[in-house]
């Protein structure tokens, strides 16, 4: 993987240490992440696999305890985003790069209207108010909210959940960002709504030519969604690959076992559903070897001494298994 | 498989203004049908799905059956006693055999009550004399797989398969013939689920229980239910036996729901949705049938007339006045709901 030209984001060798009354947390290990122009990008792992961790290190929204290893990049369209001061990044957050969150519910402020909300994160446009207003209308329409015009002086509690995180897609491209950061974008959402926001996303990224960094635990949506998909556990990243390739032609342990248990992949009804025994490991206390030896049911000699590197499984598809390299 | 719980014409209602302001915003009728002619039976040892996207009454309903909201109409037989206009004190017996898991499995154990506590807190409730706490506590964390060390532990402690497994505990203790799970799976990691379900699928074997399972998770509920309903509005829409539903539905909103449910293969990305909308409000019902603001099948008839739930197909009820031909074939096991 080489930095070429056509890429929005580039994240090398990320490590970060969050420092505990317990001792040291390492959240995340040498991370190697690329979203290339106009593809959308989907990180899949379990809670506490640190992909809220990335996401917030790439709008460098970490808390105060976190520390950032030295030989760590987050390069954005060849800015390096670690390096960046605070004035820096304020022009970066929200114009060259937005989020859509979890859940709509607290995304918007509830004493202001959607209109005023809208408008005020044009502040940096150079634009009457009645422009403004015009091109809010414009986005409220482009997400499918009915008579945008009119609904611009409602409140986010007079919108539905699926409603409100429309808005909030609409807010997030407003500025014609270069990468949209989703996370969990549509947990707090019933499944045929789900679907409905998914297809909008997948539609206006397009559209707008915006790449996308799609964070989730659910792999149907990661499936639909996705033209890459990175797969973390326990912190680091064990497997990457182009989305067909890492569904039909899984390497790593983790990823195989993550894709078994999935109820939605299993054909035939059973009532003992498989599950991946043990636990994820106390990332203060890190085993010596590979982070997922403990709970690998494929473990050899060299697994639980020594860490594997990441291994090329073909050129769009690494893994970080000794399989792999002894394969 | 005998019988342990009957209902028949549910009717819960909520008020949804005061008289004041109902007369204000003069509302002729200032209530709302959370739940609406719902009948189904439930059988020993028999799981039962309840499936349906939010606010269509599948938590009011499970509710209901437990006494934690007041039916307005119909009648809940449970193992053969009726528990409409049933005094506390004889409720307070039946509830021994009902037990509820709750949704949000960390918010519904009390944060100030260690893990010992809150599985013996339904002895204390029912005053069962003669239980010694500790060592009831103790064996109902192992029927749970949990370790002994739990016991002191207070619920921020616990990770969310942790507390889901309490609460199963506590469900268990007074060892009751049904189990009501609201959403048991809601907010685990795919491989805690499985963990989950199973433990689940243990006790059922080993205990004889009977699960009424609610849930929006279409996956789960295939894997684990004998028997379904979906429902839309308060209403059962379509009911039948679980594979027989997922084989070949019969009314447009299922198979929406079931369209809408992504695959986790790359290969079989859907090109266009069934289903577009929202659900309509409790408050503004759709004229004829309720479906038709969302049905990409709507036809004239549908806009005037409410069809009612009919049998279409042995063992399997739906509400559409042009059901999808040939359910049965999938369907032929089980009785009807």
């Amino acid at each position: 993987m080489n930095d070429r030209d056509n890429t929005v984001l580039a994240v090398r060798d990320l490590s970060v240490d969050f420092l505990t009354g317990r001792g040291t947390v390492r959240a995340l290990r040498h991370v190697d992440l690329t979203v290339p122009d106009n593809r959308v990008v989907g990180i899949v792992g379990e809670s506490g696999c640190g992909k809220s961790t990335l996401i917030n290190c790439v709008l460098r929204l970490l808390a105060a305890n976190a520390v950032v290893a030295d030989s760590s990049s987050v390069v954005f369209k060849g800015r390096d985003v670690l390096a960046m001061s605070p004035a820096d990044l304020r022009g970066i957050r929200g114009k060259e790069i937005s989020m859509v969150f979890q859940d709509p519910m607290t995304a918007l402020n509830p004493v202001i209207s959607i209109g005023t909300q809208m408008t005020d994160i044009l502040y940096r446009l150079d634009m009457s108010m009645a422009d403004k207003r015009r091109l809010a209308t414009d986005m409220l329409g482009q997400v499918g909210i009915p008579d945008p015009a009119r609904r611009l002086a409602d409140y986010p509690h007079q919108f539905s959940g699926g409603m409100r995180q429309r808005i909030c897609i609409a807010m997030a491209l407003m500025m014609n960002p270069g990468l949209l950061i989703a996370d969990e974008p549509t947990t707090a959402l019933d499944v045929t709504l789900e679907a409905q926001i998914i297809h909008l996303m997948k539609d206006l990224c397009a559209r707008f030519g915006c790449s996308m960094l799609f964070v989730s635990h659910n792999l149907g949506l990661i499936a639909e969604l996705c033209d890459e998909v990175v797969v973390m556990y326990a912190g680091e990243v064990v497997e990457q690959g182009e989305v067909h390739d890492l569904f039909h032609r899984a390497q790593h342990p983790y990823t195989r076992m993550l894709l078994d248990c999935d109820p939605a992949r299993i054909e035939e009804k059973r009532r003992d559903l498989p599950t991946i025994s043990g636990s994820v490991p106390d990332l203060i206390d890190l085993p010596r070897g590979c982070i997922f030896a403990p709970r690998c049911p494929q473990r050899y000699a060299p697994c639980s001494d020594t860490a594997p590197a990441t291994y090329d499984v073909n050129a769009v598809h690494q893994a970080r298994c000794f399989k792999v390299r002894d394969a | 498989m005998p019988e342990l719980l009957n209902v028949e014409g549910l009717r819960v209602r909520f008020r949804t203004a005061g008289l004041v302001k109902s007369l204000v915003k003069s509302l002729t009728d200032p209530h709302i049908d959370a739940v609406m002619q719902v009948s189904f039976t439930l059988n020993e040892g028999e799981t039962y799905g309840l499936v349906g996207e939010s606010g269509s009454g599948k938590t009011t309903l499970g509710r209901a059956i437990i006494g934690l909201v007041e039916m307005a109409e119909g009648s809940i037989t449970f193992d053969g006693t009726e528990l409409r206009g049933l005094d506390d004190a004889r409720l307070r017996v039946i509830r021994r055999n009902v037990a509820m898991m709750f949704q949000d499995p960390v918010a519904s154990l009390s944060p100030r009550k260690t893990v010992r506590n809150l599985i013996t807190e339904p002895f204390r409730i029912h005053r069962i004399p003669g239980s010694e706490s500790s060592r009831d506590a103790r064996r109902l964390l192992n029927l749970v797989g949990l370790h002994e060390g739990f016991l002191g532990a207070y619920p921020h402690q616990l990770s969310g398969g942790q507390a889901r497994r309490v609460g199963v505990a506590r469900a268990l203790a007074l060892e009751p013939r049904l189990i009501i799970a609201d959403e048991p799976t809601a907010g685990l990691d795919v491989s805690v689920q499985g963990e989950i379900l199973n433990l689940m699928n243990r006790l059922q074997r080993e205990l004889g229980l009977s699960y009424l399972i609610i849930t929006h998770n279409l996956p789960v509920v295939r894997h684990v239910s004998d028997r379904l309903a979906i429902m839309y509005l308060g209403r059962f829409v379509e009911t039948g036996d679980t594979d027989g539903i997922f084989a070949s539905p019969a009314h447009p909103y299922t198979l929406g729901l079931l369209a809408a449910v992504p695959e986790p293969d790359p290969d079989k990305r859907r090109e266009k949705l069934e289903l577009e909308g929202e659900i309509p409000s409790l408050m503004n019902r759709p004229q004829g049938c309720e479906f038709h603001t969302r049905c990409p099948f709507v036809r004239e008839k549908c806009l005037s007339e409410a069809p009612v739930l009919r049998t279409v197909a042995p063992g399997r009820m739906a509400s559409c006045h042009f059901p999808f031909p040939n359910p049965a074939e999938a369907g032929t096991s089980g009785p009807g709901g």
